[in-house]
């Protein structure tokens, strides 16, 4: 444990070479499918309660076509920010366009009809209990005064769309959860928006239908050309599909970039405690457990290397033969995130603490950060 | 028991059902919405309106709060305005339907409160009109507490159907208090409460049965 809060306070994503890439640029107004300016949101005081300032200073646009991850704790400002995108919500300053339009002005008959562009899909699916899946999907056009008949050919594309088309008639008490979020998706699409946002929509489900859904969802970004906006806490759901990400925290935006610019050079700790959970970073709690304090010549320097980019290429076998030792594989998680490889490797030097600093000082003149945790038998 | 009794006993029953359902009908259509208005108009809810709310909830209040047989002899001139007179089945229409109102209006707000809040955020969010959430979401999601609701307030409404027998109401309690209690006759009490009971429990299962039938939250099969 004591090592592992060391390793947090010392830094060691922080202590990495600086950014040599662009921070992603503002993309310009036209490009723009929504665009924040100098947004302010503060829930006024209730019942004694104090007023709430849940959004600062956010200024962001998302690329037309683009997806998009804004990530955050609970707490942060997700829902705010979604409230203000679908226009549920207004700023308490600035201004909120969505498509070319200031959609915090319009209100009444205007509001509605530009909500019918934007699209969303609920962590816990929001489906009506007392409609089967077809009739769930239709509620949407039903509400913009569709005819039956449109309805009827509208909700079969959906439904194939999604790859439910078995469950017409199906109540959602009687289905996954997978599948409600298919209904789901399908329902945000029906009006044709050009804007879907996710909010946590796979938080409620297993790791395996999070990535069919994910799929779709991705599937769906390239043929309909849709503008997705995926609101999570978890870093792994925006990795796997987002292009953008927007870090919040405290009601500010701490980071927002390209994926591959943020997971490779995380700026804020916020944005580094995220990347910990997705990169695995954090040393295996059987391992921390073991290490010893103090050297022993039968022991096993333990090593921690944090890669980013292909600076760790061959890493062991080039420390093997320049120092002519067996090195151990202690732990090791790498990914692959935007064509970049990121991760990170624990490995141990032989001979206690004799060829270690010379193994450190390597790493570092071949760009790596490095950190000796300690010692293992 | 002769056949002239038995006849007694279907005609009250006759006038009971007629007392119940013709009440329940007015009661269930002011009720309802006025149920549907206190469920969505507090702060910041759908129709939020939350003085007329306050106000609302405090006459709803006092008039669930008045003793029913004080409620009758309350109201005699609005019932004779509205009725005619103030005896018999017909004239106790009124006051049965003037405490039922309030009784469902309070059972239709638990229970369209009980749908859930994400629901109107969702229709919200694809552009609903308030009035299209109304009916395309809180009442078809409701409605199994809707039916529910109702099915309480016919049994509640039989109970009051016998209670204004007492003030010359027709009906039941009526049949009753003058063979049963004034000219003790205890068959005759005795086939009134059974009727009542058999009533009762028709009324329930009925409800029961559409409710389940209708909630479509439970798995079925």
């Amino acid at each position: 444990m004591n090592v592992h809060q060391s390793l947090t306070a010392s830094g060691p994503l922080k202590s990495f070479s600086p950014p040599d890439s662009v921070p992603a640029k503002v993309p310009a107004k036209a490009d723009a499918m929504v665009r924040f300016e100098g947004v302010e949101k503060t829930y006024p005081a209730y019942r004694g309660k104090p007023s709430v300032r849940a959004l600062q200073n956010i200024d962001f646009a998302i690329p037309r076509g683009s997806i998009t991850g804004v990530i955050g704790r609970s707490g942060a400002g997700k829902s705010s920010l979604v409230r203000l995108i679908n226009g549920l919500e207004k700023p308490t300053i600035g201004r909120v366009e969505v498509d070319g339009r200031d959609i915090s002005a319009l209100s009444g008959r205007d509001l509605r009809l530009a909500q019918r562009s934007i699209g969303m899909i609920f962590q816990h699916f929001n489906l009506l209990s007392s409609r089967t899946a077809a009739a769930n999907i239709a509620l949407p056009l039903e509400i913009a005064g569709w005819s039956k008949t449109d309805i009827a050919v509208r909700v079969a594309e959906l439904l194939d769309l999604v790859d439910i088309a078995d469950k017409h008639d199906r109540y959602p008490s009687e289905l996954s959860g997978g599948q409600k979020q298919r209904i789901g998706i399908a329902r945000a699409l029906a009006t044709r928006p050009s804007v879907l946002l996710s909010d946590e929509a796979t938080s409620a489900l297993d790791p395996q239908t999070t990535r069919s859904i994910l799929d779709l969802l991705a599937n769906i970004n390239r043929e309909l050309g849709v503008t997705i906006v995926l609101i999570t806490h978890e870093m792994s759901v925006a990795r796997q599909l987002a292009k953008e990400v927007i870090v919040i925290d405290g009601g500010d935006i701490v980071e927002n970039g390209h994926v591959a610019d943020i997971f490779t050079h995380p700026q804020h700790p916020i944005t580094q405690t995220f990347l910990a959970e997705v990169l695995g970073d954090a040393v295996p709690v059987s391992l921390a457990s073991r290490l010893q304090q103090n050297p022993f010549p039968a022991g096993q320097a333990v090593i921690r290397i944090l890669v980013r980019g292909d600076a760790g290429d061959a890493i062991v076998a080039r420390l093997a033969r320049e120092f002519s030792i067996d090195v151990a594989l202690l732990s090791a998680r790498i990914d692959e995130i935007g064509g970049q490889r990121v991760g990170s490797l624990t490995i141990g030097i032989p001979g206690g603490d004799a060829i270690a600093p010379q193994v450190l000082s390597y790493l570092s003149q071949h760009q790596l950060s490095a950190e000796r945790l300690g010692y293992v038998a | 028991m002769s056949p002239e009794l038995i006849n007694l006993i279907i005609q009250a029953t006759g006038e009971s059902l007629f007392m119940v359902a013709v009440a329940a009908v007015v009661a269930t259509s002011f009720g309802l919405p006025i149920g549907i208005f206190l469920a969505t108009s507090g702060k910041g809810e759908l129709f939020a309106a939350p003085k007329i709310n306050a106000v609302l909830g405090v006459i709803v209040n006092a008039t669930r709060s008045t003793p029913f047989i004080i409620l009758v002899v309350a109201i005699i001139p609005f019932t004779r305005l509205i009725a005619g007179t103030s005896i018999g089945s017909g004239a106790a229409i009124v006051p049965l339907t003037i405490a039922a109102t309030p009784f469902i209006a309070r059972l239709v707000e638990a229970a369209i409160r009980e749908v859930d809040a994400g629901l109107i955020e969702t229709a919200s969010s694809f552009g609903a009109t308030p009035l299209q959430i109304v009916f395309k979401v809180l009442i078809p999601e409701a409605l199994p507490g809707l039916l529910l609701a109702l099915t309480l307030a016919v049994v509640s409404l039989l109970g009051y159907s016998a209670m204004v027998g007492a003030v010359g109401g027709g009906g039941l309690g009526d049949l009753g208090i003058r063979y049963g209690y004034q000219r003790f006759m205890p068959e005759m009490m005795l086939a009134v409460v059974v009727v009542l009971i058999a009533l009762v429990q028709t009324v329930q299962t009925v409800g029961d049965y559409f409710a389940k039938r209708v909630n479509r939250r439970l798995r079925h099969r």
